[in-house]
């Protein structure tokens, strides 16, 4: 134990299934746990939508709400939690010092805009100076404010205060693994005291959707857990709206202004598989081992997207890493992108915090665990690229 | 035995290596000769055409392979080009790097050619929402897909150049290169690592990215004489200049370059940043973050005020910047302000938005190691509120130590480093 252990001391979670801490532990936490999917919306694909959500219970101003779009109000209300459930909402010192780092992807497009100058194009061969036609006229000039990645950053500084420093990391699973892992090192290393970390993702927008689909990676038929999704029904990833936001703190820090932590991250790995050559499993393995994790069976919160390399791989490193009991939160929040291993990360500390495993999310594929947990392993293994995983102890 | 860690004891970090690309030509040695003979790169866009568009000059980088394909693929190239240069430079093996990647680059959308393309295969009898996303199931493309993957430009850089681990990819708008090397400082100075190749890169001038900044009254609209449009703290000064550009730093601890003889071109000795919570736009009229940001980062380089021998400016040449970047220097430095010279290299090369803060400062490292200051270019109608010495229109010699470089962007970004010459 030192006073530079990085603790977690708020969380603000959103997904399909609700928003905050409690009510995401009290759903996962009750045995049988069933998704709530939208799967009309876009069919053929099914997502996990986003709950009814009360923007300004933590966006105040309307004016504020109208400068961004879904995605970004989703990122500023999920870390408005996180920092209300810290206790340092209102904390205007503890907020302007405060470090933060946010995993982003891009804001939403104008459907409307794009969809009128696709038409269009068809019977144009001059499809570049259609371009300037219509979106010097049709564009609305603050949406390139809410389509900017850095802008979420923007947005919780603006309504939330959190100005001692604003990063924002691009690069899908990777940037939330790269979020945590470095603001957890700079506490570690004293470069840092508080920090704001997480990200968000808003699916239900076809420009999303199409994010995955260019590289035929959706699920296309009836909503599966993520351990049982068929190559022959697609690419395997139901994708979901959802944020997730934590507080991390020195243990010091945390001590000093008499915070409760859920948890502590003990060790953060992360690594980039070269796929291409066929080691992702071994990769992924190397990465748990890596945790120094304690030798006892373990709760595993696992990101896995579905997408079928990438979940398979998992799947085989985790059976031969340890001794893990899986749990593919991704089957009932579908993935959240950016915001996959935060939330995942999330999870394990709730876990900790309350004193109780999950039961299996898919009891086919999932493992039963007793007793209450000292230790969870947190995963975030890229659809595409790129590795993470932590391991989540108790503080 | 000099000094390898600084003043709290930290790993001092070197810059063994860099490379630049702009509008200027592709290279340190064709950059520096332009840009201290105050030649610019600014020039009519022919890239796309210009019709209906307020603004029609930008600095693009025509000269490339990648120039007409794409913002993904010309980011990366210019990325590539870069960190070859300076991971050659600093004698190292330039397919096995082995320290951490740290990457400022634009995020990165599927571009229209593709989306027309996508659209020409599309099925009209489905609904709006599904025709795009059918007709990519059909024809899957992993080219196409990684052009919007926001890792992508970073991950075929870690197999380049054999970088270690998860590279990063930041974006902190128009400060991102400076963030960039801030984290790769933060990085050696933990330990992590003994060297860490920092990349700023933007090739992302296309015509929606224009007309996005166009609408938020960002750019210069001075079309008739592009190389005169882009002018830091004159009167006349209407906006920035779109541009695109890359550059590469080898960071390194000092200890790690001196052990294996390697050539020490000066060292980051300082960075610092500040969030703004005013405005998505712009900045807070007491310039409070800015001004913390420069205090920050002197700080962390253990100097006083008058430690700082010039400052490479933000310097965007919009009515905003110059006159908060103005407002924020005159506040910390003082009376001294008037006499200290201040630089935009924006004047020159325009705004490579997320590539400034890298390529700004290799060419701070370059204002050390070669005692030249490039000059302000277009400085004709001086802005009778800036006072400031902008080292005008001509290269300025002078034996410069220590350099404070500013980078300020949208979202409240604020991100300052100090570079100094190497420890004797």
């Amino acid at each position: 134990m030192s006073a530079n252990d990085v603790v977690i001391t708020g969380m603000g979670l959103v997904s399909s299934l609700g928003e905050g801490a409690d009510r995401h532990w009290q759903v996962l936490s009750a045995p049988g746990a069933a998704p709530v999917l939208e799967k009309d919306r876009f069919a053929p694909y099914t997502v996990h939508p986003l709950p009814e959500i009360d923007w300004s219970r933590q966006i105040p101003k309307r004016g504020d709400q109208r400068q961004m779009e879904t995605w970004q109000r989703l990122g500023t209300y999920a870390a408005g939690l996180a920092l209300d459930d810290a206790g340092i909402k209102q904390d205007e010192a503890l907020l302007s010092a405060m470090d933060m780092i946010v995993a982003a992807g891009g804001g939403e497009r104008d459907t409307a805009v794009d969809q009128a100058i696709l038409d269009a194009g068809r019977t144009r061969n001059d499809r570049d100076m259609l371009l300037n036609e219509k979106l010097t006229t049709e564009l609305r000039p603050t949406l390139f404010l809410a389509q900017l990645s850095n802008l979420l950053a923007g947005n919780i500084s603006i309504v939330h205060k959190v100005t001692g420093s604003s990063r924002t990391f691009m690069g899908e699973e990777g940037a939330g693994v790269a979020a945590v892992e470095t603001a957890a090192a700079r506490i570690r290393a004293g470069q840092s005291t508080h920090a704001l970390v997480g990200g968000a993702f808003q699916t239900e927008h076809p420009d999303m959707l199409l994010g995955y689909e260019l590289g035929g990676l959706l699920h296309r038929k009836r909503w599966k857990s993520v351990w049982k999704r068929a190559a022959n029904d697609g690419g395997g990833v139901i994708t979901g709206s959802g944020a997730a936001f934590l507080v991390l703190e020195s243990r010091a820090h945390a001590q000093e202004r008499g915070s409760t932590a859920y948890a502590a991250i003990g060790k953060v790995e992360s690594g980039r598989a070269r796929r291409i050559d066929g080691n992702l499993t071994q990769a992924i393995s190397g990465l748990v081992r890596a945790l120094g994790a304690p030798k006892q069976r373990l709760l595993a919160i696992s990101g896995a997207s579905g997408a079928h390399a990438a979940t398979g791989a998992e799947r085989s490193a985790l059976a031969t890493a340890g001794d893990f009991a899986l749990r593919g939160f991704a089957s009932l929040t579908g993935h959240m992108k950016e915001a996959q291993f935060p939330f995942a990360i999330a999870l394990a500390a709730l876990a900790i915090r309350n004193g109780a495993p999950y039961p299996p999310f898919d009891a086919d594929n999932e493992g039963a665990i007793e007793g209450a947990p000292r230790a969870a392993l947190a995963t975030a293994v890229g659809y595409r690229r790129f590795e993470g995983a932590a391991l989540v102890v108790a503080a | 035995m000099a000094r390898t860690s600084d003043h709290l004891g930290r790993p001092v970090v070197a810059v063994t290596g860099i490379g630049v690309v702009t509008s200027l030509g592709q290279g340190v040695a064709d950059n520096w000769a332009a840009l201290t003979s105050g030649r610019s790169g600014i020039g009519p866009i022919t890239r796309f055409p210009v019709e209906h568009l307020a603004t029609t000059i930008a600095g693009t980088v025509d000269f490339l392979p990648s120039s007409d394909k794409g913002a993904s693929a010309l980011t990366y190239e210019l990325a590539e080009l870069a960190a070859l240069e300076a991971v050659s430079g600093a004698g190292l093996d330039v397919g096995d790097f082995s320290g951490p990647l740290m990457l400022a680059s634009p995020p990165v959308e599927l571009g229209w050619h593709d989306r027309f393309r996508l659209y020409d295969a599309a099925d009209l009898s489905l609904p709006d929402y599904e025709r795009l996303l059918a007709a990519a199931r059909e024809h899957p493309g992993e080219d196409v897909l990684d052009s919007t993957q926001f890792g992508g430009i970073a991950d075929r850089l870690a197999d380049r150049f054999g970088t270690r681990g998860l590279p990063v990819t930041v974006s902190t708008a128009c400060a991102s290169g400076a963030t960039a090397i801030q984290l790769g400082v933060e990085a050696i100075r933990r330990g992590e690592a003994e060297r860490a190749l920092a990349i700023g890169s933007d090739g992302s001038a296309t015509a929606e990215a224009l007309i996005r900044f166009s609408l938020l009254s960002a750019l210069s609209t001075q079309n008739a004489e592009p190389h005169k449009a882009s002018k830091p703290f004159s009167r006349d000064r209407d906006g920035f200049v779109l541009a695109e550009g890359s550059a590469a730093l080898v960071l390194e601890s000092l200890d790690s370059a001196r052990a294996r003889g390697a050539r020490v071109l000066g060292i980051v000795a300082g960075c610092g940043e500040k969030a703004d919570d005013f405005h998505r736009t712009r900045s807070k009229p007491d310039g409070s973050p800015a001004i913390a940001a420069v205090r920050a980062a002197l700080a962390d380089a253990g100097l006083a005020e008058d430690g700082i021998d010039y400052v490479n400016a933000h310097g965007t040449s919009t009515p905003e910047n110059d006159k908060m970047e103005h407002l924020s220097l005159s506040t910390v430095f003082g009376e001294r302000m008037k006499k200290m010279p201040v630089s935009s290299n924006k004047s020159m090369i325009g705004h490579t938005l997320s590539a400034a803060g890298a390529v700004e400062a290799v060419f701070s490292i370059l204002t050390m190691t070669e005692g030249v200051i490039p000059p302000t270019i277009n400085y004709d109608q001086p802005d009778p509120s800036i006072e400031l010495d902008v080292v005008p229109n001509v290269k300025r010699e002078a034996q410069v130590s220590t350099v404070l470089s500013n980078s300020f962007g949208f979202g409240g970004q604020n991100a300052c480093l100090v570079m100094a010459r190497e420890p004797g």
